[in-house]
């Protein structure tokens, strides 16, 4: 198979797994322990904190180990909610997050918060003067995603700490999908926290980290026997930690031969893609991910796309209903003005490392025969006729 | 997630297109949920001479589109109206409960080609 779907997980690296096993069975212990097996988890534990703060300009201390983005996210939004809501009830996010902050925002709501979602444009980059405006003294909270997970829209994250430091509000950013692909420096973006997930960068899964500026008012989630600074409690996931801090740092220094390479082959992709037609790209032509390449075919749907893809020995996603639990095509496609019919007939390729020129031109020979198989098969050849 | 009936189905499907010479045609679903289905027949006698299909749609729609013109082939007109949405799935092995409704539209589309066909509407 040849996977091409990085953004909804990766394996585990080689290294990060050898790196990883001896934490599971020889050196297994309880980083609380006062013993010589607990000194040397907590040994570990630090040193996987220390190679993670370097990723991000951070100082170590500034780095919370969690089980992963979605805890990431709802620790940060939450966490500031909780802590800060003597100060206001205000909080500005984006239509195009991840359904863990959108969710999570959305249950404050119930209890009694306010939310702002901000549009974006059809590239999905929102409107800084908007932003700007939206700010409220009473706002405690702008959680602005770095790069979409779906179209791989980057923000312009240094201009958005710019706005939001001149204001009250902490800023958070889920940088999930961008962090070793693209360079992360939280003192440049001025952001106050910032999620990471490992499963994302060829780490383990059910591990990731809330990096929180020194002196930020948050409150924890999980209590207990005062762990992570005493803002996440609970016995550390040595093996987990160890490995992510092992993939945070070969994901970084490898970064700038991998992502060269993988951009010139998503813009190979997508040049040759687009001489299909009725297909055109979503997200933005340069602000976005090197891995991401976004379609839309009209008049086929998605899911059938990715099954025959798979039947054929590619694996990728879509935006489409058919293939979501809610039966709503992506929020975020909708968000950047999509008509439902063409959201429902988007594909995502997701390259990672270890996809090869090779790779790429099977997926150029196979796509364009599964696209006009499904036109084949479609009512719709030119326009959607009556339901134009 | 799929049963194998209704992979075989989609990778295989049968009586794909749109009949040459058709006498009816039934239209149903919407782009705008991501399944439509257009079910082609050609009646002599009072029987499903011919049957044909052309669907855009999930994997479901698919299969289900190509399951009914095995099920309505050669039948009566009356017993072809008769086909249900359960009669489909369960000649697929089933189908996974949220694509029930939103997918299985054949027989819906079936039901109207044979009425459009009794009022001799041919469009
Ligand atoms: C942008 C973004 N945020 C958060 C998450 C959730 O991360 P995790 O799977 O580690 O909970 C994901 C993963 O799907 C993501 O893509």
């Amino acid at each position: 198979m040849i996977y091409m779907d990085h953004s909804a997980t990766t394996p585990v690296d080689k290294r990060v797994l050898e790196f990883m096993l001896p934490y599971f069975d020889k050196k297994y212990g309880n980083a609380s322990s006062l013993h010589s097996m607990g000194q040397e988890a907590k040994k570990a534990l630090e040193e996987a904190r220390e190679k993670i703060a370097k990723v991000i300009n951070a100082d170590p201390s500034e780095i919370y180990f969690t089980s992963g983005g979605t805890e990431s996210n709802n620790f940060a939004i939450k966490g500031i909610a909780f802590a800060n809501k003597d100060k206001g009830k205000h909080i500005i996010t984006t239509k195009i997050e991840h359904d863990c902050v959108l969710n999570t925002c959305k249950w404050l709501e119930k209890i009694g918060f306010e939310v702002t979602y901000l549009d974006v444009d059809r590239y999905g980059l929102i409107d800084s003067g908007v932003l700007e405006a939206s700010l409220r003294d009473d706002t405690i909270l702008v959680s602005i995603m770095h790069a979409n997970n779906e179209i791989g829209t980057i923000q312009d994250m240094e201009e958005i700490g710019k706005i939001v430091g001149e204001s009250n509000a902490y800023l958070h950013t889920d940088a999930v999908q961008s962090v070793t692909k693209i360079p992360i420096d939280v003192k440049k973006m001025n952001v106050d926290m910032l999620s990471i997930s490992s499963h994302k960068i060829f780490g383990p899964k059910g591990v990731g980290c809330l990096y929180i500026r020194k002196g930020v008012k948050i409150d924890p989630l999980m209590h207990g026997g005062g762990h992570e600074g005493g803002l996440r409690s609970g016995t550390e996931n040595i093996a987990g930690i160890a490995g992510f801090g092992e993939a945070m740092k070969i994901g970084e220094e490898e970064r700038p031969r991998t992502m060269p390479r993988l951009e010139k082959l998503r813009d190979k992709i997508i040049d040759n893609v687009l001489k299909i037609d009725n297909t055109f790209l979503n997200g933005h032509p340069k602000k976005r991910l090197p891995i991401n390449a976004n379609f839309s075919f009209r008049f086929i749907e998605g899911e059938s796309l990715v099954l025959l893809l798979d039947s054929r020995g590619i694996e990728a996603s879509t935006g489409s209903a058919c293939s979501s639990k809610s039966l709503e095509p992506s929020h975020v496609l909708l968000a950047i003005g999509l008509k439902p019919e063409d959201a429902h007939g988007s594909l995502r390729i997701t390259l990672g490392k270890d996809n090869t020129e090779k790779d790429v031109d099977y997926l150029l020979k196979v796509l364009p025969e599964i696209v006009s198989e499904l036109r084949e098969m479609s009512p719709f050849k030119k326009d959607y006729g009556e339901f134009e | 997630m799929y049963s194998q009936k209704v992979i075989d189905h989609f990778m295989n499907p049968r009586n794909k297109g749109k009949l040459k010479d058709y006498d009816a045609v039934g239209k149903v679903g919407n782009p705008v949920c991501g399944d439509v289905m257009y079910i082609y027949i050609k009646v002599k006698d009072n029987r499903i001479e011919d049957i044909g299909w052309e669907t855009m749609g999930c994997a479901a729609a698919i299969a289900t589109s190509s399951m009914i013109t095995e099920l309505a082939k050669g039948k009566t007109l009356e017993e072809a109206e008769k086909i249900t949405k359960k009669d489909i799935a369960d000649a697929l092995d089933g189908l996974p409960p949220i694509k029930m409704h939103c997918s299985n539209l054949a027989a819906d589309g079936l039901k109207k080609a044979i009425e459009n066909y009794k009022n001799g509407v041919k469009k």
